[in-house]
């Protein structure tokens, strides 16, 4: 059997679904990984309660597990505390920045989601010019919005604070 | 099932049955939306809700403890079995309208979902402070749409001001609390929904006042009674759909 600390090397050898950049344990999805009889629970939590990706999440943990000849696979879905993506890294944030996505910024309050997005000043991931305009709150994913950059002439994507 | 439970049941289906039906007309948009960006929007929205009501559902037959899923409750009860606010079950009409909806529903359940984040029920807590995060960036999102619709052109304001005045009516019993939720709230399980209605008042008057829109007479006639099953007859339309996929094959997979 592996140690908890091999399993999660494991899971974090799976790409996010819909942003392939980054791992799902990068992401923050993986919240706990408990060695159970013959097997191991991993208890997840979604980023938003609506993700398609969830499901293709799951499946990829246990074809991933089973392929290392874990047959006894648990997952259960826990809320609390609920996902924010405070929870990422610096690491993490820079490669989304590469990949071309905005990386959301750290510790931002209720008060300023509400009614100032699109003052906020984001920074375009393939310029780095922070003439850019907030085009619509809600992206290709439930986890991003759209910026327009007007320095480089073109779209990019940003990962939401929540 | 003890008596609180039984409440408890009752209760999360109301609040299950409020994000799934309006998530279910917001996905009437998908495809039809004014703009690619609203089309993408409301679809997202509607993931949000669809996800939330599967939250709420699978807790409530965890509690009900009968082995009825998510699926069940939402695909094989009747109309007078649903308990969401008949707000959310009228038509979409125009996208004003239905953003006028939106912005009425969010005003509701942004600080409803914050209170209930500090319910008793460590489960309701956890879904509601879930909730709560998404239905921030959708009262956002409404109240964009209700400033610039309200102060764009004589038509757009015409045809908000319209829907406000006509979907009023079904406002009032969102600040009503039955008899369940009473012996709820004394269980700190529940919020008081009168609780939240000077927070309410205070979101609309605020933007409408930005839209340069009217608040409609708040003393006339209130429709209430979804809690106990009382519907208009949209509701019915819309499970006719919704439903029709699980009844005709019931088990069906894809």
């Amino acid at each position: 059997m592996y140690s908890t600390e091999k399993i999660v090397e494991f899971l974090n050898e799976i790409p996010d679904p819909e942003v392939p950049a980054i791992s799902i344990v990068e992401l923050g999805v993986v919240r706990e990984v408990n060695l159970i009889d013959d097997g191991v629970q991993i208890k997840m939590t979604p980023t938003y309660s609506g993700c398609p990706a969830l499901k293709v999440m799951e499946d990829d943990i246990r074809d991933k597990l089973s392929s290392k000849g874990i047959t006894n696979i648990e997952i259960e879905m826990v809320y609390s505390p609920a996902w924010t993506t405070d929870w990422m890294s610096e690491t993490t944030r820079e490669k989304l920045r590469v990949y071309g996505i905005a990386p959301p910024e750290k510790g931002v309050s209720d008060k300023s989601i509400l009614f100032s997005e699109g003052k906020k000043i984001m920074q375009c991931p393939f310029c780095g010019s922070t003439e850019t305009t907030l085009t619509s709150s809600f992206g290709s994913t439930a986890c991003k919005s759209l910026y327009f950059c007007e320095n480089c002439i073109q779209p990019f994507e940003h990962f939401k604070c929540i | 099932m003890s008596n609180l439970d039984q409440d408890k049941f009752h209760y999360l289906l109301r609040l299950a049955d409020n994000s799934l039906i309006l998530g279910h007309r917001l996905s009437e948009w998908a495809g039809h939306g004014p703009i690619l960006e609203e089309d993408i929007a409301m679809s997202n929205i509607a993931l949000d809700l669809i996800g939330q009501s599967r939250g709420f559902y699978t807790y409530a037959g965890t509690i009900e403890n009968k082995g009825r899923t998510e699926d069940h409750l939402a695909y094989f009860r009747e109309a007078r079995q649903f308990k969401n606010l008949m707000l959310l079950e009228q038509p979409n009409g125009d996208f004003g309208k239905t953003m006028v909806r939106q912005f009425l529903f969010d005003a509701y359940c942004k600080p409803l979902y914050r209170e209930l984040s500090n319910s008793k029920d460590e489960t309701i807590a956890a879904l509601a402070a879930k909730s709560l995060k998404e239905v921030t960036y959708h009262l956002r999102h409404a109240s964009e749409w209700m400033i610039r619709l309200g102060d764009g052109t004589e038509e757009s304001h015409t045809r908000v001001q319209k829907s406000l005045e006509d979907l009023w009516k079904f406002t009032g019993e969102m600040f009503d609390n039955s008899e369940v939720e009473l012996r709820l709230i004394e269980n700190n399980i529940a919020i008081d929904n009168s609780s939240l209605k000077s927070e309410w008042n205070k979101t609309i008057a605020e933007i409408l006042k930005i839209a340069g829109l009217t608040k409609p007479d708040s003393e006339r006639f209130m429709s209430s009674g979804s809690f106990v099953g009382n519907h208009t007859e949209h509701l019915g339309y819309i499970l006719a759909e919704m439903q029709s996929l699980p009844r005709t094959y019931p088990g069906a997979e894809w």
